[in-house]
């Protein structure tokens, strides 16, 4: 019987949020504590020969890091280990941080700043990733004989490229930290993030400390997006650093423009495609070049790139395949985690590629799917025979009935003969796979705990942040279902590498899907003791159980179960090939975007937008709701809004003021809904949900202005110069 | 560096009669952070872009980060901190509970007071009006639906007053 799972109950930490109670962590302020900022290159490529102090300023009263102060290594712990948290010798791009500084008055620290130079012997740098010679990371999917296909004389074969901007996560609130840190204690840190083992392990190698001496605390944290992802270590570093030297706390708090222009963003695409189809529509051959722009450092795109490569032939059948992926390095800031990680770019190129497919074989964009939809027992390229059920027809059906898709579809033809507005309707169907890709699950491990104490409450343990996407709440649903008492009866721990067990990192749509099971078994196990040591019968109350675990404390002390993930038994992934089971199980989707497009000043405005997805069981209704219209929301954002100015490697519009994200004026109602097929694997049958959204509105979009103006747009984001550059060519 | 002219600047914040030293031009933002601890007031962008930092002056909505502290000079403001009392929310913030209004929680302290003089103003507000009154604050995380949804649920509990 279920009570819990499947129903909305309130966010955990609402209370402290709707109030104004919540601290992030610039609403704590240490006594003594000194404000750090940092100096960064003004050039995208070149070599330090020296670093100058403006005379005219005391620096007695300053703390400077360099990376000569560094007691451990100076590279910041990820994949590849390249990247330095102070450059020395070498910069590879414009906001590489070479200096910090901190004092007691935010402002002096500021003003000091601008008392730094750095002399550089500048070197060639490159901004455009199809002119870059060097390669981060590169990956085949291979599935059948492409070339053979492609060079039938039967088949017809459509080419096709597309481009996809950069994005910012643009969270509300900036990075920040604060940090402890002296050679007797080692070294704390609180901060806004979204992976506290991932700084663990960074600050560890920074100064060459055992693990028991880092300790790192999430605050309560002002949406990640991705963007908390990996950047979060640098920060955590440089506040650390500074305080290691100056034996006071040291807050880093980042403003907006340093946010934007120097943290991660979602790594710029380019995609080509060749497809050749039956002149009845059936795919023959997919043909697929994809290449993401890393940036300077390796940082997080070889696995941006697997997503991407993974997710580029999207859900069709198709019997060869070939996709080329490669991550290219550039002198940009490095391109990072943003919701989706790679996948909302290839689809995009895809599911915009498919539409003129379709157009080219006379088919409409739905008939052209039909044929060559998914099904259950089919092979992905990638090598995953699909056994779970999918329906991918099902999902488009509702989605274009909801959206009164056929009906639009012929009468916005008809309309839009005259008058400055011309109304489109487009879709995009899409699947995203949850978890970490390939073997990444196997190698994290995660581990999750549950507690029952004296105090009647049971205690969650695990490093999952809460960053809004309501971690604490469906964690508590979870632990409250398998126990079989309330939501209130459970308290998320906050996470703390002190207390809480390597759940692995919060991303990937992992979050309820893997770490949530984990949950659930480790509240299976407290509940089994209890029944074990007779302390708990068959059928219980609440009350029962609750009087049960503090019993069951004061006879033999800490009830606690721990799990550790196990990948379900049917799952194989080969390392060496790129090869196998790419992901536990994926969410399926259908999104229908209406459009507007102005002639006259050639916006493009968003009029309905309707999304069916099927994510497994649904935890929360209202909060996940909320993720698919957060997630589609950003989507629209990048599609039309969303543009990041590049000047020789550098943001140039690194402000709210213009780079344009979405207001309460620009959305369509986004209409939700969900169908459920359990997941076997998933607690209470759920899967991933949270990046998923973001994957199917920039399609569905370009499709609909495609549908509008019957010209073929291409480059996201599609800007009304853009359009009008496409629309009237002669013009510009 | 010469030392910062301040001014004595008395005010009401949340009901309470409160004086602090300030130069005249420093960021109400910061005085409210800062001097008087009330760190419910958040810090988004900086530019008046985000409303992150939104509290009620003399009944208007205006953007902590853009307004000097000279302007507080013996004005009534009503930060995040004092819209409720004790134990019982303001019908917006049950809504936004509710509703699924916050996720993040950043922006929330400025939309629920942006969503509150919305209805001081228009008691019955449609979509549109919903729209236009909380354009000015930012959300990345809810694409807006369940704020509408929680101002119009607030709407249903708050008491109906009475129209000129």
């Amino acid at each position: 019987m279920s009570t819990q799972i499947g129903h909305s109950a309130r966010r955990k930490e609402g209370r402290a949020k709707v109030t104004g109670q919540a601290l992030y962590v610039d609403d704590v302020t240490p006594v003594g504590v000194l404000h750090g900022v940092t100096v960064r290159s003004t050039v995208p490529h070149g070599r330090i020969t020296g670093i100058r102090f403006d005379p005219s300023i005391d620096w007695s009263e300053f703390t400077i890091v360099t990376a000569a102060d560094i007691p451990g290594v100076n590279r910041v712990t990820l994949i590849v280990d390249d990247q330095p948290y102070l450059a020395s010798d070498e910069i590879r791009h414009p906001e590489e941080p070479i200096v910090l500084i901190a004092h007691a008055d935010r402002a002096r620290a500021e003003q000091a700043r601008r008392g730094v130079t750095i002399d550089v012997e500048p070197l060639p740098a490159v901004f455009d990733m199809n002119a870059s010679q060097q390669v981060f990371k590169r990956y085949e999917v291979r599935k059948g004989d492409v070339d053979a296909a492609l060079a039938d004389p039967a088949a017809v074969v459509v080419e096709g490229e597309y481009e996809t901007g950069a994005q910012e996560q643009l969270y509300i609130e900036p990075n920040g930290m604060l940090a402890v840190a002296d050679a007797k204690h080692g070294v704390t840190v609180w901060g806004s993030m979204q992976c506290p083992y991932y700084i663990h392990a960074a600050l560890a190698a920074l100064f060459g400390l055992p693990v028991s001496k880092i300790r790192v605390v999430q605050m309560e944290t002002g949406g990640g997006f991705g963007g908390k992802e990996e950047y979060p270590s640098i920060i955590a570093g440089h506040a650390a650093l500074l305080a290691w030297k100056a034996g006071r706390p040291v807050k880093m708090m980042y403003g907006r423009t340093e946010d934007m222009a120097c943290t991660t963003k979602r790594h710029p695409s380019r995609t080509r495609h060749r497809t050749a189809v039956t002149r009845d529509g059936r795919l023959l051959a997919m043909d697929i070049d994809f290449a993401i722009d890393g940036g300077a450092y390796c940082t997080l795109s070889p696995v941006v790139l697997s997503r991407g490569t993974i997710h580029a032939a999207g859900p069709y059948a198709c019997p060869n395949v070939r996709v080329r992926g490669r991550a290219m390095a550039t002198n940009v800031p490095p391109n990072g985690a943003f919701r989706g990680f790679g996948a909302p770019q290839s689809i995009f190129a895809l599911e915009r590629h498919m539409d003129r497919v379709a157009g080219a074989v006379g088919l409409a964009p739905d008939e052209f799917r039909r044929r060559n939809f998914i099904r259950t027992g089919d092979t992905l390229a990638v090598g995953q025979t699909i056994k779970e059920p999918v329906n991918m027809q099902a999902l488009l059906d509702r989605a274009l009935t909801l959206a009164g898709y056929r009906e639009k579809r012929e009468r916005f033809q008809r309309e839009n003969q005259r008058g400055p507005l011309r109304k489109g309707i487009g879709f995009a169907t899409f699947m995203h796979g949850a978890g970490f890709t390939g073997s990444g699950e196997v190698h994290l491990a995660s581990l999750a705990t549950v507690e029952g104490t004296i105090d009647g409450v049971v205690r969650v343990l695990a490093s999952s942040t809460e960053i809004g996407q309501g971690t604490n709440t469906i964690f508590s649903q979870i632990a409250a279902e398998t126990l079989g008492i309330e939501c209130d009866d459970i308290e998320v721990v906050r996470p703390d590498t002190a207390e809480v067990p390597n759940s692995g990192p919060t991303v990937a749509s992992r979050t309820c899907m893997v770490v949530g099971k984990l949950v659930e078994s480790a509240a299976a196990g407290i509940k089994h003791a209890l029944l074990d040591a007779g302390y708990l019968r068959a059928v219980y109350s609440r009350a029962e159980f609750l009087a049960g675990c503090r019993r069951y404390v004061e006879s033999f002390g800490p009830l606690r179960a721990t799990s550790q993930y196990e990948p379900p038994a049917d799952l194989a992934w080969d390392d060496e090939k790129y090869f196998g089971d790419a992901y536990g199980t994926y969410a399926w989707a259908a999104y229908v975007a209406e459009v507007t497009v102005d002639l006259t000043t050639w916006e493009t405005r968003v009029d309905d937008f309707v999304a069916v997805q099927e994510v497994g069981r649904v935890i929360n209704p209202i909060l996940a709701t909320g993720q698919i219209e957060g997630g589609v929301a950003q989507g629209i954002g990048w599609a039309i809004y969303e543009d990041v100015v590049w000047r020789e490697g550098r943001m140039a519009n690194a402000q709210m003021t213009n780079y344009i994200m979405p207001s309460s004026m620009d959305l369509p109602p986004i209409r939700v809904y969900f169908e459920e097929v359990p997941y076997p694997n998933g607690p209470g049958g759920a899967k991933g949900i949270g990046e998923l959204p973001i994957d199917g509105a920039a399609p569905a979009i370009f499709n609909a202005v495609a549908h509008a103006t019957g010209v073929q747009p291409t480059r996201l984001p599609l800007t009304p110069e853009r359009l009008m550059a496409l629309m009237e060519p002669a013009r510009v | 560096m010469s030392e910062r002219v301040t001014t004595r600047i008395a005010c009401t914040v949340n009901g309470r009669r409160v004086s602090f030293d300030a130069h005249p031009m420093a960021r109400l933002l910061d005085v409210l952070r800062a001097e008087l601890q009330l760190t419910g007031t958040k810090e988004g962008c900086g530019e008046g872009e985000c409303g992150a930092c939104a509290v009620i002056l003399d009944g208007e909505l205006v953007n902590s980060c853009l307004t000097p502290a000279i302007h507080a000079r013996g004005a009534s403001i009503t930060t995040i901190e004092g819209v409720s009392a004790d134990e019982d929310l303001h019908a917006v913030q049950e809504s936004f509970l509710a509703c699924g209004g916050a996720q993040c929680g950043i922006c929330t302290p400025g939309m629920v007071l942006a969503a509150m003089e919305l209805l001081s103003k228009t008691p019955d507000p449609t979509e549109a009006d919903i729209r236009a009154g909380l354009s000015g604050n930012l959300c990345r995380c809810t694409g807006y639906r369940r704020i509408f949804e929680a101002v119009l649920d607030a709407c249903k509990s708050l008491p109906a007053v009475p129209r000129p």
